[in-house]
């Protein structure tokens, strides 16, 4: 991965509130060109707020946000003109067909005719929607609206590409046509801003993670540097058992120990194969190890309270 | 402690920057219409050959005449006008909001270079044209009835225009404050059918008491009628006593400050809107 140190998007204090809430509370980041970043949160975290303001979607109510050398503040349409955006909600155009869909919106980057329905085409292609390119957006499924969008985010060949959730809703040959085409941009050095629920996502794709809360970024670091942070090497789960406990404490002084309804985990940061030793040593039934992981740093940060929008 | 107001404004009133993407927004909405003509024809087409029937021929046969005009050729310029408040007015509330609330169009096109201004601006621009078309077809439909008597009929078409962005100006401004579609039913009821009724539309204001003729002259649609009416037979029907051609001069500078007015108000309603 090339990721180059020079700062193409930078928030300072950067703050948004709504009334009485405030969506985001003064955050400070960097984005460098080629990196591809993702925003990670519970909802209502803030996420998709952020990332509207800097495709000037809503004004910041304070601070500083830069993108490209260009002010969010006074030089909106020049921004503009170097982000694609692909919106969390479906705000395709219901009254056009799929390739009208690109080629109108095209028209509002001033990109003529026959060079919109050449890269409405090309993106057609990719994001295998050739057949349905003359059906109406209604008779599509909701895998091809979400690959749609994004493809309609690329028409302008953005430097900046804003993915809020690119792949919920998507079946699994779907995420990975997503990937794909998320790590080709990476290849192209596209800037990319990601924000997803999906932890295995945000690890395969994102050089860089930031975990958001509360209109607050909480962490910001490489998803390994993360999880070796915050979690360490390797985790067991197994069935709760209170008996159990003292053992575990004893052997593993330092291990972090999480109960879950009727299961544990226990967490360390000793190198691998800790837990197999363990286990020759206490044969037990209905147990796994495996490689800790972004949803164990992202439960742990977030704690497991469930949020509602 | 100090006292601080957190409260701030950061969308200030203003005079909206606008440039040819406006013309891109009304493009979009020229394409839908391309696309669905044949139901957008019929009604425009349709309802005033009903007028024209139930009220000139069917109701007209029990009255003499007006001013000198009979029943049908004095309410045919009526329905022209009628027709330029209701295409605009319609875009701009139901349809616009439909666009703006259900189908976040506006929120698709604002990520490209185009200003939130320019959308409205856009719709507006469009809400005049669908205007132009209705009236035009009402025009026609009026002109087969054999109800033009002068050439200068043909103004009605700017004039349609103008009157149109008056009205989908007014529009948008309910637009910009309702919280949803239903809210429509009170501009309707509460502002375009007293003016459907009262502006001169179906009996000369001349029959109505002095005080509801000032009233009338407020209302947007007298003037659309009155200048209209003038182009299409050549009748002027004067106005709390006034000279019918300082009426039409009246009329005129009306919609336009009307309409400048309006137009700047419903972006920024809009805008206050459409980003906060």
């Amino acid at each position: 991965m090339v990721v180059s140190k020079e700062v193409l998007i930078e928030a300072k204090g950067l703050t948004k509130k709504f009334d009485d809430f405030i969506a985001v509370d003064h955050i400070d980041f960097q984005v460098y060109k080629g990196e591809c970043v993702g925003f990670l949160g519970p909802n209502g975290a803030g996420k998709t707020t952020t990332v509207r303001m800097i495709y000037c979607f809503i004004p910041p109510t304070e601070g500083e946000l830069i993108v490209a050398g260009l002010s969010v503040k006074s030089q909106c349409r020049e921004i503009k003109k170097i982000v694609g955006v692909a919106p969390q909600e479906d705000n395709l155009d219901p009254d056009f067909t799929t390739i009208k869909n690109l080629t109108v919106y095209a028209r509002f980057f001033d990109i003529q005719k026959d060079e919109a329905t050449k890269r409405a085409n090309e993106q057609l292609k990719f994001f295998q929607l050739e057949e349905k390119k003359q059906v109406p957006i209604l008779a599509l499924s909701t895998g091809m609206k979400r690959r749609l969008i994004f493809a309609r985010a690329l028409i302008n060949q953005p430097q900046i590409l804003l993915l809020d959730e690119p792949t919920t809703g998507l079946d699994p040959q779907a995420r990975h046509l997503v990937w794909d085409e998320v790590r080709y941009l990476k290849k192209k050095q596209v800037t990319i801003i990601l924000t997803t629920h999906y932890m295995d996502e945000a690890e395969v794709l994102c050089d860089r993670i930031l975990i958001v809360d509360k209109g607050k970024i909480i962490e910001d670091g490489t998803p390994s540097d993360l999880v070796k942070k915050h979690i360490g090497e390797d985790v067991l789960e197994l069935d709760y058992d209170e008996k159990l406990l003292p053992t575990l404490k004893e052997v593993f002084p330092d291990a972090r120990i999480e109960k879950l309804s009727d299961r544990m985990q226990i967490f360390t940061d000793k190198p691998h194969g800790v837990f197999e030793g363990f286990l020759k040593d206490h044969p037990i039934q209905n147990v796994t190890i495996r490689k800790a992981n972004l949803e164990d740093v992202f439960l742990k940060l977030t704690g497991r309270g469930l949020r509602e929008e | 402690m100090s006292k601080v107001n957190l409260r701030k404004s950061p969308a200030r009133f203003s005079i909206p920057k606008l440039s040819y993407r406006v013309w891109k927004v009304w493009h979009r909405n020229f394409d839908v219409f391309t696309t669905t003509i044949k139901v957008n024809f019929l009604p425009s087409l349709l309802e005033p050959i009903l007028y024209l029937l139930a009220f000139g021929f069917g109701l007209g046969g029990f009255i003499p005449s007006i001013e000198g005009q009979s029943y049908i050729a004095f309410i045919a310029p009526a329905l022209v006008a009628i027709s330029i408040m209701n295409g605009s007015f319609f875009e701009c509330t139901f349809a616009s909001f439909v666009r703006m609330y259900f189908q976040k169009t506006f929120d698709a096109i604002v990520a490209t270079p185009v200003s939130v201004e320019e959308v409205v601006a856009g719709e507006l621009l469009w809400g005049a044209t669908r205007a132009t078309i209705n009236s035009t077809i009402v025009l026609s439909v009026v002109a087969v009835f054999g109800l033009i008597s002068t050439p200068l009929f043909l103004i009605v078409i700017p004039l349609a225009f103008f009157g149109g962005l008056m009205f989908a100006s007014m529009a948008m401004c309910f637009t910009a404050a309702a919280p949803n579609i239903d809210f429509f039913n009170f501009p309707s009821f509460l502002f375009l059918t007293p003016m459907f009724f009262l502006c001169g539309t179906f009996f000369p204001l001349t029959s109505l008491p002095i005080a509801v003729q000032g009233v009338a002259m407020a209302l947007p649609l007298t003037h659309v009628v009155n200048i209209v009416r003038g182009v299409v037979t050549g009748h002027l029907v004067p106005i709390l006593g006034l000279n019918p051609l300082v009426l039409i001069l009246i009329s005129l500078v009306w919609i336009v400050l009307v309409t400048v007015f309006f137009f700047i108000l419903s972006i920024n309603l809009m805008k206050k809107r459409l980003t906060s």
